[in-house]
């Protein structure tokens, strides 16, 4: 007999963690290889994310505060992407501008993530007629397309960030319920559903315990994408006037009014937000994709 | 044969003279339609009787007639007016207490039935003494009028309390539309949705936030106008849609005014195809706190607000993005009962040293337990000027530590908010039509007097210290008066914050003619003079 002793233990508890380190660097490493754009993207988003997370000390000017002494300046070594027409540092609206972006992105992709996802499971896990009733009205939610439905409902909440988040939040429910659904019509029916169904376990901790951590996978991708149809959704809101106000750091809002009637005489003021938009929604949608290819299966044996 | 060769000539001469007097000025053109652009999304309701904005005159007074008006041809004239449903101007008696007018016996109404005195006096009692529930906005301009009758189909008498120079002006307010006695009696409230007029144009159609269509009204009593067939007023609250509809001629005017990047870009790429009339505007923005919300009932408070604005510095620099120019008081600027800029300077929110003056605005927040105060400043859905000024106050309060966020919504619930008192401040404006500084200046009395005033404050001085002006007739002492008026308003209980007054640029294609610029965007808006030269 081997006796077991605490070092012992230990050992191969840390043997373990160093596996699995090894493992997830692994694991990244190779899906930087197998995947570079999707890491690309990765990267920016990392960036973006630490720029809004650092821009009180990234940020050399306060994004809010006007100085008529500097407006409409060119970029230069003071102010590196110019500024707009109140005399505002642009690269710091940029920079806070990524604040409120990832707020409402990930604040509307997580919200409307989870909740289509608990509603997509358990309409799988019910079926029936709460099932068919439910299918109905997501059919309803998404016979509109997701900007006009976020116009209605911010017209009935109002305008600022809470109120946007909401607004996008509401139109990607049926969006991740409807495919989260789908994969859980299949996971309903696998054994061990039927197992925990006859041990007695409650809905609730066969719909959370079971099935949602099965379908994690598909949830997972369809989030990445969410975040950047929400700051694409918040970028539409504010050009429109309906998303978060002035004098807000927002990049819908910097590219709303006043830098289309300076787009020829002040092009940068246009530019730099409209490119921070891009860059940023390009980035989530090479992740997205990246990340599906990673994670399904049907594509990780090509 | 000598007189007979004179007086050949003579005739040839005078026949020369008037053929070069009609070739000065081009005969109007029939026909065409007017594209002209509104700058909201839409108008609160169509009744020019309650509403105070240009998103209901622009949208609706080409349907309308009034009683008198300033000449179409003369918009800017502050003395002169001239009959619209009159047959002519009449001559005060009774001491300038009695006004008689004769009514045009050929006005018809657009649904074909003739008008009538009966109508205008009906309409006037509407606008000077509301029947309980119907909001007259201007009723306070009228309070010289003691009553009005028609004593038969064609005259309408106005009996004053006593004789004014106000009240003609007044009468020529462009918002006093006449409305038809039979819907009013009926229903007072029918105008508020509905549109049936005897003006220059026939209603045909309004789509919410998209457009208003009307046609020629070919019974107008003015003979041979308007000269246009048909009209199209479009909802386009975003400045850059209306430049670039004017640069694409998919609309040929925009009435209210644009701002001056606007006009050099277009003038820069579009040359002699666009025509600019530009002038001071009798309009300006006006922050009112909301003393029903605290701590805004607090005197101090509303002072450090005004404290923390620098007028000097940031009009000049905001003309040169928004429709806005000049610093000025509760006066409109230039008229000899404004104020000096000497005198604006011991008034709180003028004060030369904006430091010192922002050190104030500290001291009395700290004083008032408001420091770093957090609310909410409701403002307008129109650019210009509203969203430039409102973001720039904010970034003036933020500089004494004020922690303001702009709540911009269209025209409609603006003004639902400001009339149920469901704001903290609130960004609105104090337009005007034809300058009369005694008129102009009732916006600051309290809305008991004044029910377009939102501030929700009741003051006996105010109201006193505005009615010693209002009658008094020697102009040094009424100028006195009303420095006394405007330093209780905005100082000593800094009711109102006024901001720098608006600069109209009116931008339109050159084949637009007749029409003539005002320091009103709310004169002459029929649209019965305008022409097309295509």
């Amino acid at each position: 007999m081997t006796a077991i002793t605490p070092g012992s233990v230990t050992s191969a508890a840390s043997a373990d963690t160093a596996w699995r380190r090894r493992t997830l660097a692994g694991t990244v490493l190779g899906f930087c290889r197998r995947h570079p754009l999707g890491a690309i993207g990765f990267v920016i988003i990392l960036i973006i994310c630490l720029a809004g997370g650092l821009a009180d000390w990234l940020a050399p000017f306060d994004p809010e505060e006007n100085d008529f002494s500097t407006m409409m300046q060119a970029p230069d070594w003071i102010h590196v992407l110019g500024t707009d027409q109140f005399g505002r540092d642009i690269f710091s609206r940029l920079v806070f501008g990524a604040r409120t972006a990832m707020i409402v992105g990930f604040g509307a992709a997580v919200g409307g993530g989870v909740i289509g996802l608990i509603l997509g499971v358990t309409s799988a896990y019910f079926g029936g007629w709460f099932d068919l009733v439910f299918q109905r009205v997501l059919d309803v939610l998404m016979a509109f397309p997701l900007i006009i439905l976020a116009l209605a409902v911010v017209s009935v909440f109002g305008t600022g960030v809470f109120n946007v988040i909401i607004a996008i939040t509401i139109p990607l429910v049926p969006r991740c319920g409807r495919v989260v659904r789908a994969s859980a019509l299949a996971v309903r029916e696998v054994p061990y559903v039927d197992a925990a169904r006859a041990l007695g376990f409650g809905h609730t901790r066969i719909v959370f315990h079971h099935m949602i951590p099965n379908v994690l996978a598909p949830f997972l991708i369809l989030l990445s994408a969410f975040v950047g149809q929400a700051i694409l959704a918040e970028a539409s809101l504010s050009y429109l006037g309906l998303g978060v106000q002035e004098p807000v750091p927002a990049w819908g809002l910097m590219l709303q009014g006043s830098a289309e009637d300076y787009a020829t005489t002040a092009p940068w003021i246009a530019i730099f937000p409209g490119l921070a938009i891009v860059i940023t929604v390009l980035a989530f949608s090479l992740f997205g994709d990246a990340l599906r290819d990673a994670i399904d299966p049907k594509l990780r044996t090509r | 044969m000598n007189i007979r060769t004179g007086l050949w000539t003579l005739g040839v001469a005078l026949a020369a003279s008037i053929a070069t007097a009609q070739a000065g000025a081009p005969t109007p053109k029939r026909g065409g339609t007017l594209t002209y652009l509104i700058p909201a999304d839409a108008p609160p309701s169509f009744d020019g009787h309650r509403e105070t904005t240009f998103a209901t005159v622009h949208t609706v007074a080409p349907y309308y007639s009034v009683l008198i008006r300033v000449p179409p041809d003369d918009p800017s004239s502050t003395t002169e007016f001239v009959c619209d449903l009159c047959t002519e101007m009449p001559k005060p008696t009774d001491g300038g207490k009695t006004y008689t007018f004769k009514i045009r016996p050929d006005v018809k109404w657009h649904d074909g039935s003739k008008l009538t005195a009966q109508d205008v006096a009906t309409s006037w009692n509407m606008i000077v003494f509301p029947p309980k529930g119907v909001t007259s906005a201007r009723v306070s301009y009228y309070s010289m009028v003691d009553k009005i009758e028609a004593p038969d189909d064609s005259t309408v008498v106005f009996h004053l309390k006593y004789a004014t120079t106000a009240f003609l002006p007044a009468l020529a307010d462009p918002f006093t539309w006449i409305y038809k006695k039979e819907i009013l009696d009926k229903d007072p409230h029918w105008y508020e949705k509905n549109i049936m007029g005897s003006g220059p144009f026939k209603f045909v159609s309004y789509e919410v936030g998209q457009s208003i269509k009307g046609v020629r009204n070919p019974d107008y009593y003015h003979k041979g106008q308007p000269y246009l067939d048909a009209i199209e007023g479009i909802f386009t609250p975003k400045q850059s849609v209306r430049t670039d509809a004017l640069r694409a001629d998919r609309a040929a005017i925009e009435f209210r005014g644009l701002p001056p990047s606007a006009r050099d870009q277009l003038e820069k790429e579009l040359g002699d195809k666009i025509t600019v009339q530009d002038s001071d505007w009798n309009c300006g923005n006006v922050l009112t706190p909301n003393q029903r919300h605290k701590p805004f009932d607090d005197v101090r408070v509303r002072r450090a607000l005004a404290l923390a604005i620098d007028q000097w510095h940031g009009a000049p620099a905001l003309a040169k993005i928004a429709t806005v120019r000049t610093v000025g008081g509760i006066v409109f600027p230039g008229s000899p009962l404004a104020a000096t800029k000497e005198e604006l300077q011991q008034i709180a929110g003028y004060w030369p040293d904006i430091e010192k003056s922002r050190a104030e605005a500290k001291r009395l927040l700290k004083e008032a337990g408001a420091e770093g105060l957090k609310f909410e400043l409701l403002n307008r859905n129109v650019d210009q000027p509203y969203k430039f000024v409102g973001t720039w106050v904010i970034g003036e309060w933020k500089k004494i530590g004020l922690n303001v966020e702009q709540k911009v919504v269209p025209t409609g619930p603006w003004f639902q908010n400001m009339r149920a008192g469901t704001f903290d401040v609130a960004m609105e404006a104090n337009c005007q039509s034809v300058v009369n500084p005694v008129l102009d200046t009732g916006k600051y009395l309290p809305g008991k007097i004044f029910p377009d005033n939102y501030g929700g404050y009741d003051d006996q001085t105010s109201i006193d210290l505005y009615n010693k002006m209002q009658y008094e007739t020697d102009p040094k002492k009424q100028r006195a008066d009303m420095r006394a008026y405007e330093k209780h308003t905005l100082d000593e209980m800094a009711h109102e914050i006024v901001l720098p007054y608006w600069y109209r640029i009116v931008l339109a294609r050159s084949y637009v003619k007749g029409w003539k610029i005002s320091p009103s965007h709310y004169l002459n808006q029929d649209l019965s003079n305008i022409w097309l030269d295509k």
